[in-house]
C-alpha cells in the first residue's frame, strides 16, 4: 500500500516537475538559453487563472485559456528582456536577468494579487475512485495524462508542423536557417512562449492541490532544473521521464524510508547519476565539428 | 536682564516640545507575505491599547506612539528592523509578531540594548527560556512546551488517543514542538506511532501520512502554518483517512476553510482567546473599540486572528503598567517594572502577579480555549454559529 500511494503522488508530481523541465528543453533546444525563473511563469499560470475565475467569475475553461495566452506572453517577454539583449551580444547576462525578472514577478503578484495564499477548489477535482482499497482523487489520475500529452503534443509538433520543423532547423544550424528564410529571432521568443506555456499549464494544474501564493513556484523551478538536467536539456522525452522518475522517487524514499530524508536522499542520487551520466539520462553529448 | 528674558523664552518655547514628545512602542512583525494577516492583528490590538491609554492621558503624562517595521517573517530582515527600532527611533519596548524564529534571533539585539521585549504572539520556548541574564523578553502568548501538554491532554480526553502521529513543519518551530510532545507523551507513558516531517510548499503529504497510518495512528497533532496545515487536510481527504486532528494554531493564521477546504472544521487547534461566546466586559469593550475603529469588522467573525488582537491589547496594556511602575522608560527600569504589576483585568482573563523572574509569560494551559473553523470564523470546539 506504501509503495502504491507514492506511485500515485510520484506520478503525480513528477509530471509537474516534467512539464517545467520541457519548459527548459524547448528554450535551450533553439538558443541554448534557458528561463531560470521558470518557477515564476508557473506561479503566473495559477495566479492568472485563479484571478479570472474566481475573481472575475468566468468559466474555468475561459480562465485556462486566458491564463495560458497571458503566460506565452509573459514568455514573449522573458525572451525580449532578459534573454535577447545579452545573447545578441554573447553574454552569459542572460542567467542573472531571467533570475531577476522572476524575483520582478514574484513581487508583483505579491503587492497586487496579496499577501495571503488562496485555495483555489475546482469542483471536478473533488470526486475520486477507490482502487485497490487505496482512494485516488480525479486530479491526481487528471494531472499525469495532461502532463505526458502536452508532451506528445510537443512531440508532434515538433515533427508534423512546419513550425517544428522550422524549430528544428534553428537547432541545428541557426546561420543555414537563416539563409532558407526561417526568422530565427521569431522561432526563438516563440519557444520561449511555449516554455510559459508549460509552466502555466503546470501551475494551473497544482493549483487545486496547492494554494495559490506568489512563491508557489520557487521550489518547483528548482526541482524541474534538476529535472531538466539529469533528464538531459536536449531530449523532450527525457525530461518528461526524468520529472516521473524524480517524482517517484521522492515520494518512495518519504513512504520507505521517513520524510527525514527526503531532500538529502533524492538529491545525492542526482549527483550520482549525473556523475555516472554526465549528459544525463537520456541526453547525448553534444558533437562539437571542427 | 535680557539674557535671563531669552532663556524664558527658550523654556517658554521648548515646554509644547516636551509635553508631546512621546513613548515609542516598536513592532517588528511580518506585514507582508503570508503571515500579514497575522501582523495586522497584532498591529490591531495594540492600536486599540494604544488609543484607549491615549484618552486616559498616557502614563508619566506622555502619550505612546506605534512603529511598526517588517520583518518579511525572516530572521535578518527582522533583526535589521529591530535594530534601527532599539538604536535609532529608541523605543521604549519592542514587541515581536508571529514567526518564533525571528523573535529568537531579535532577543541578542534587545538584551544587548536593555531594552525591554515583549512577544503576543510566537510561542517558541527559547523566547523567553533564552538563558539570559538578566532576562529582557517578556510574553503574553502561548508557550509550545505547555502547548503541547495540552494537546496531549486534549486528545486523550476528547479523542481516547493511545498512540498519536505527529506530523510537523521542517523548521525550529517543528522542532521546539517535536521536542515538547515528546517530553509531554514521555511523562504521560505514551508512545507515538511516528513521527514525520513536512515543508511549507509541499504539495502532496500523503506519503507521510500514509506512513503513520500504516504504524497504527489513531490521532494526529499537526503543527505548522495555514498553508500548510491545509495541505495536511486536503492530503487526509484524497486519502480517505479521518482520523482526529490536534493542532497548535497555526490553522488560526489564515483562510483556513478556503484553503483546506470542507474538512477544516475537522481541525481542533489551540488558541488564548475567543471572541464568540459570553463575552466578559473587557470582551464587550475591546469589540466595540475595534468595530469603531475599523470599517471592516462587522461582528466577531471578523476579528481575525483573534489571538494577535487579544494577545497584543493586554500585552500592551501591561507594557504601560510597567513603564508606570519603573516611573521612566529607561529599560532596565521598566523591566523590573513588569515584576511589580500586582493585579490586571485585561481582555484574556485577570492577570494577578503575571510576571516574576522566574517566569516571564503571563499566559498558561488554563487560559487556553480549544477551537475549530466553522465556515470562516474561529468557534469554540461544539458551539453552532
Amino acid at each position: 500500500m506504501l509503495v502504491i500511494t507514492a506511485l500515485i503522488t510520484g506520478l503525480g508530481l513528477g509530471s509537474m516537475y516534467g512539464l517545467l523541465a520541457l519548459g527548459f528543453h524547448v528554450t535551450y533546444a533553439v538558443s541554448a538559453t534557458v528561463n531560470f525563473a521558470q518557477g515564476s511563469a508557473m506561479m503566473l499560470g495559477a495566479v492568472f487563472a485563479y484571478v479570472a475565475a474566481v475573481r472575475l467569475g468566468l468559466p474555468l475553461y475561459a480562465a485556462v485559456f486566458i491564463a495560458l495566452a497571458l503566460c506565452a506572453a509573459y514568455g514573449v517577454l522573458v525572451e525580449r528582456l532578459a534573454v535577447r539583449p545579452f545573447a545578441r551580444r554573447g553574454s552569459n547576462a542572460w542567467l542573472m536577468a531571467t533570475v531577476a525578472l522572476g524575483i520582478v514577478a514574484d513581487n508583483a503578484v505579491l503587492f497586487t494579487f496579496g499577501k495571503e495564499p488562496r485555495g483555489f477548489q475546482m469542483s471536478w477535482a473533488q470526486g475520486g475512485v477507490d482502487m485497490a482499497g487505496i482512494h485516488v482523487s480525479f486530479l491526481q489520475l487528471s494531472i499525469p495524462v495532461v502532463g505526458l500529452s502536452l508532451a506528445a503534443a510537443l512531440n508532434l509538433l515538433k515533427n508534423r508542423t512546419t513550425a517544428g520543423k522550422a524549430m528544428l532547423a534553428v537547432v541545428q544550424n541557426p546561420d543555414a536557417a537563416r539563409l532558407m528564410g526561417i526568422n530565427v529571432p521569431v522561432v526563438i521568443c516563440a519557444a520561449y512562449a511555449l516554455s510559459a506555456l508549460f509552466a502555466g499549464a503546470a501551475g494551473i494544474l497544482i493549483a487545486p492541490l496547492s494554494n495559490v501564493h506568489s512563491d508557489m513556484g520557487t521550489v518547483f523551478g528548482l526541482k524541474a532544473f534538476a529535472v531538466a538536467i539529469l533528464g538531459g536539456i536536449s531530449s523532450a522525452w527525457g525530461v518528461m521521464l526524468a520529472g516521473i522518475l524524480f517524482g517517484v522517487v521522492e515520494a518512495l524514499i518519504t513512504s520507505l524510508l521517513g520524510s527525514t530524508y527526503t531532500q538529502i536522499l533524492t538529491f545525492a542520487l542526482v549527483i550520482v547519476a549525473l556523475a555516472i551520466m554526465p549528459n544525463g539520462l537520456f541526453g547525448r553529448a553534444e558533437v562539437k565539428k571542427v | 536682564m535680557i539674557r535671563n528674558l531669552l532663556v524664558v523664552i527658550g523654556m517658554l518655547a521648548a515646554l509644547p516640545a516636551l509635553a508631546q514628545e512621546t513613548i515609542k512602542i516598536g513592532l517588528v512583525t511580518a506585514l507582508s507575505g503570508q503571515s500579514a494577516r497575522a501582523g495586522e492583528a497584532i498591529t490591531r490590538g495594540l492600536q486599540i491599547a494604544i488609543d484607549e491609554l491615549n484618552a486616559a492621558g498616557g502614563v508619566l503624562g506622555r502619550k505612546f506612539e506605534l512603529l511598526r517595521r517588517d520583518d518579511e517573517a525572516t530572521p535578518a530582515k527582522g533583526v535589521i528592523a529591530a535594530r534601527e527600532l532599539v538604536h535609532k527611533e529608541k523605543v521604549a519596548v519592542l514587541f515581536g509578531g508571529l514567526d518564533s524564529p525571528v523573535s529568537i534571533a531579535i532577543i541578542p539585539v534587545i538584551t544587548e540594548a536593555k531594552v525591554p521585549f515583549m512577544g503576543p504572539w510566537a510561542a517558541g520556548t527559547p523566547i523567553t527560556h533564552n538563558g539570559t541574564n538578566p532576562n529582557y523578553a517578556f510574553r503574553v502568548s502561548a508557550v509550545d512546551e505547555i502547548v503541547d501538554k495540552a494537546i496531549l491532554q486534549y486528545a486523550q480526553k476528547n479523542f481516547a488517543a493511545k498512540k498519536p502521529g505527529l506530523i510537523l513543519i521542517n523548521n525550529p518551530w517543528g522542532e521546539s514542538n517535536e521536542k515538547g510532545l515528546k517530553a509531554a507523551m514521555a511523562a504521560k507513558g505514551v508512545t507515538p506511532a511516528g513521527i514525520e516531517k513536512f515543508e511549507n510548499n509541499d504539495v502532496d503529504v500523503v506519503p507521510q501520512l500514509t506512513r503513520l497510518k500504516n504504524a497504527g495512528a489513531d490521532s494526529l497533532f499537526l503543527v505548522g502554518n495555514v498553508g500548510p496545515s491545509a495541505q495536511v487536510v486536503k492530503s487526509l481527504d484524497r486519502m480517505g483517512w479521518k482520523p482526529p486532528i490536534v493542532s497548535h494554531w497555526g490553522p488560526a493564521g489564515g483562510r483556513f476553510t478556503e484553503l483546506a477546504g470542507p474538512s477544516a472544521p475537522s481541525v481542533h487547534f489551540v488558541q488564548t482567546y475567543s471572541f464568540f461566546g459570553n463575552q466578559r466586559p473587557a470582551g464587550q469593550k475591546v469589540l466595540k473599540m475595534l468595530m469603531a475603529k475599523y470599517p471592516d469588522i462587522k461582528s466577531a467573525g471578523d476579528v481575525t486572528p483573534a489571538v494577535g488582537v487579544a494577545n497584543a491589547y493586554d500585552a500592551m496594556h501591561l507594557v504601560a503598567l510597567a513603564i508606570k511602575n519603573a516611573g521612566s522608560t529607561d529599560g532596565p527600569k521598566v523591566r523590573e517594572g513588569f515584576y511589580k504589576i500586582a493585579s490586571y483585568n485585561g481582555l484574556i482573563k485577570t492577570y494577578k502577579n503575571p510576571f516574576t523572574p522566574a517566569n516571564h509569560d503571563a499566559i498558561n494551559e488554563n487560559d487556553y480555549v480549544w477551537t475549530q473553523f466553522i465556515d470562516n470564523e474561529i468557534l469554540p470546539v461544539g458551539m453552532k454559529k
